[in-house]
């Protein structure tokens, strides 16, 4: 039985496919569909590369929720970098198009059901989702 | 440490085998493997057989999409196999989309579309 709460610090990119792997393995004990399992492990794989891309370390909670009955996943990304200069501009869809990838965000929050979004600049970025079982 | 993704050769086909989960850094390696392999056999076509992944985000995806378009600026034609449905789904639902590319449903339908033999 694997441990349904876990922390994973993230410094580089394997510690983006580790923590990948880690929300998949929990999503599955929780009982998400492959499919959902594949859209949670993508959600982790964003937020988490955002950390070791923007703020360079960092770590990533992934824990089992419950709420009014509904079972669920949430992942906390957090780091102490630079933040976001403009969280309005980040959030749109045309932000991750150019050179440069953006920071995902606009997708990630497609593929979830809660989305919360907490940045000072110069203190960091929390970035707090969750998908539920079923909806 | 990197990941390497097995390159093989058949005739001027150059086959990317994906075996498991890749990291930013083992798909970057490999977009350099394979060039300098499409440069080194004078290959016509690569096929990169992604069916063992069962995460293609912003990330993959773009460095496939390049994959791409490095291998043709050389002459030579790409083919991805084997997206599988949770990660086509995953795909949309992000907006990614692999539109410059050719992609196929496995090795065997990927071969056909290059006219292999």
């Amino acid at each position: 039985m694997i441990d349904l709460a876990q922390i994973q610090k993230v410094r580089s990119d394997g510690d983006v496919v580790a923590a990948r792997q880690i929300g998949r393995k929990i999503a599955e004990e929780i009982g998400f569909s492959r499919a959902d399992q594949a859209l949670i492990a993508t959600a982790i794989s964003e937020l988490t590369r955002n950390i070791v891309v923007y703020a360079g370390h960092g770590e990533v909670e992934i824990r089992q929720v419950e709420n009014s009955g509904l079972n669920g996943i949430s992942v906390e990304a957090r780091d102490n970098g630079p933040g976001i200069a403009d969280i309005d501009a980040a959030m749109t869809d045309g932000f991750s198009t150019g050179s440069s990838l953006g920071l995902g965000l606009p997708g990630t929050r497609r593929i979830v059901d809660d989305f919360e979004l907490q940045s000072i600049l110069g203190q960091g970025v929390t970035v707090t989702v969750a998908k539920w079982k079923g909806r | 440490m990197t990941r390497r993704v097995p390159i093989l050769k058949q005739g001027d086909l150059l086959i990317a085998s994906i075996q498991g989960e890749l990291s930013d850094s083992d798909i970057v390696d490999l977009q350099s493997r394979l060039l300098s392999e499409v440069i080194k056999v004078r290959a016509r076509s690569v096929i990169v057989d992604v069916s063992a992944l069962d995460v293609l985000d912003s990330f993959g995806t773009r460095m496939l999409s390049e994959i791409a378009a490095s291998v043709q600026l050389r002459g030579a034609r790409a083919v991805i196999v084997g997206i599988q449905p949770e990660v086509a789904l995953s795909m949309v639902l992000l907006g990614l989309n692999l539109n410059n590319v050719t992609t196929a449903l496995d090795l065997d339908q990927g071969r056909l579309l290059l006219g292999a033999a």
